[in-house]
């Protein structure tokens, strides 16, 4: 299984990627091997306040429709628009292309609660 | 591995061969090999193996099998020849769906059900309840094997595999093999609206069988399949599945299977009602639902609406692989319930466009069998 080395896990499998304030959120490859070949994703409305935690969008599979929760709080900055047309980049390239929003951090954000990719590693027994 | 779960005689080489596997109906199944959607596509293309061991086989006989079986389900079993099979149905007195079900006539005094997997315990009782002086039942689900062979490459695998010469059954007829190294029972029947055929053969020679037709059919294109593409699949051609589009509170001309139904037989339990709605019409038809443009896959149980009024819910639902767009089936009220009307579905408290359709929402290649 795929675990880029820069990134943050949380333990409902989706992974953050910070860059200063902005952070970019996906699911992990873990996650979209999991879900089988998505379908359809339902993208969070840009501006949406968000706490960590909290369910923000849907992907789903032909068999099943899966919540999405924000790995941290902040406001959503923007969506993958290119998932409304292929669905499928979050099986092919679950954290590159296939990413689905961007998060505006919130001034106090604290990222500790989230897994190093060893961790993230260990929790899906790979260590 | 769950452990409550029942196994078929060849879970273990589903787990072998990578099949990801669920519970289904108490069963331990795979859902799917490599993907429901390529699974899916080689079955309308070419074809898929299916392991159907779950469902349950129950032999009928006796000299007033034929009477009995008569009285107990919806549609003529008088009129199966040896060799015949037919779709029929057995419903409670109210006229409800208890299951669906193929009624083969193997001798003429001897018949086997095939039932739905989650219903074996719930028929074979209803069967016993009922059951009159010389008739012989005879569950023998745990002790047969089934895999369906499904696709328009169908015929070509099972002539490999049986030789050029075998003649194979005719479409909804069942032929007794025997073959050197196990009987089978071999029916050109299947759920999924393309040519194909339902292999049954004796648990013991399951594996055997199984790997053979993978072996056989791989030229032809013959994948594994799990049970999310069988789902897709029935759906596309408007299929209904017990427990979801039939349950003990429709009747089969409420979920539009009057074909089925052959009232002029004479009674048989659950036919009063069904007598009244064939005279009055009934107040609801299970219909196919079309989603429009692009939309979320829809699921069972998503509320339906005409014009803002809440008048229904998908019983079934999925993305449809062939279509490459949503669709479902709904019991819907008989004003509404013509194809062509506008509707509703919400999504998660979204409202999205369907139009209803006539089943089969898709009709497979006209050289294929229902």
């Amino acid at each position: 299984m795929n675990i880029p080395n820069d990134f943050l896990f949380a333990t409902t499998h989706e992974w953050l990627h910070r860059d200063g304030d902005l952070a970019t959120v996906g699911i992990t490859d873990h996650a979209q091997h999991e879900l089988t070949d998505v379908v359809y994703v339902e993208l969070p409305a840009i501006g949406t306040n968000i706490n960590a935690g909290q369910q923000v969008c849907v992907v789903e599979s032909v068999k099943s429709a899966s919540d999405i929760y924000s790995p941290a709080s902040g406001v959503v900055e923007s969506v993958n628009e290119a998932l409304n047309s292929d669905p499928s980049l979050i099986n092919t390239d679950p954290h590159g292309a296939g990413w689905i929003f961007k998060l505006r951090l919130a001034p106090d954000v604290d990222l500790s609660a989230l897994s190093t990719p060893t961790q993230y590693a260990e929790q899906l027994g790979h260590a | 591995m769950e452990t409550d779960l029942k196994r078929t005689p060849i879970a273990s080489l589903h787990e072998t061969l990578g099949a990801r596997m669920v519970g289904f109906g108490g069963w331990w199944m795979p859902v799917q090999y490599q993907g429901i959607i390529p699974e899916h596509h080689a079955v309308r293309n070419a074809a898929g193996l299916f392991d159907i061991s779950h469902m349950g086989e129950v032999f009928v006989s006796g000299p007033k099998a034929e009477h009995f079986l008569k009285s107990l389900l919806t549609n003529d079993v008088t009129r199966l020849g040896i060799g015949d099979g037919q779709y029929t149905l057995m419903l409670n007195e109210a006229g409800g769906v208890i299951d669906d079900l193929l009624c083969y006539r193997l001798e003429p005094n001897r018949y086997l059900l095939v039932v739905n997997a989650s219903m074996i315990d719930e028929d074979v009782a209803w069967l016993r309840a009922h059951v009159s002086p010389d008739v012989e039942i005879d569950d023998q689900s745990h002790a047969w094997a089934g895999f369906a062979l499904q696709g328009p490459h169908s015929a070509a695998i099972a002539h490999k595999l049986l030789g050029p010469d075998q003649a194979l059954p005719a479409r909804n007829t069942i032929a007794s093999l025997d073959l050197p190294e196990s009987r089978v029972l071999l029916a050109r029947t299947g759920y999924t609206g393309e040519d194909g055929f339902e292999w049954f053969c004796p648990a013991q020679q399951a594996a055997f069988w199984w790997e053979k037709l993978l072996a056989v059919g791989a030229s032809e294109g013959l994948v594994p399949c799990g049970l999310g593409c069988r789902d897709t699949l029935r759906l596309e051609v408007g299929y209904p599945l017990n427990g979801s589009d039939l349950s003990p509170d429709r009747t089969p001309l409420d979920a539009g299977l009057g074909f089925f139904v052959k009232l002029e037989k004479g009674p048989f339990i659950g036919s009063a009602k069904l007598t009244q709605q064939r005279t009055q019409g009934t107040e609801v038809r299970l219909m196919g639902l079309i989603m429009e443009g692009k939309t979320p896959p829809p699921r069972s149980h998503y509320p339906i609406f005409h014009e803002g009024v809440a008048v229904s819910e998908t019983t079934s639902g999925s993305l449809s692989p062939t279509m490459g767009i949503g669709i479902a089936m709904a019991y819907l009220p008989i004003n509404l319930a013509q194809p062509g009307t506008r509707l509703e579905l919400d999504v998660r408290g979204k409202r999205f466009p369907a139009i209803v359709s006539k089943r089969p929402m898709y009709k497979a290649s006209p050289d294929s069998k229902p």
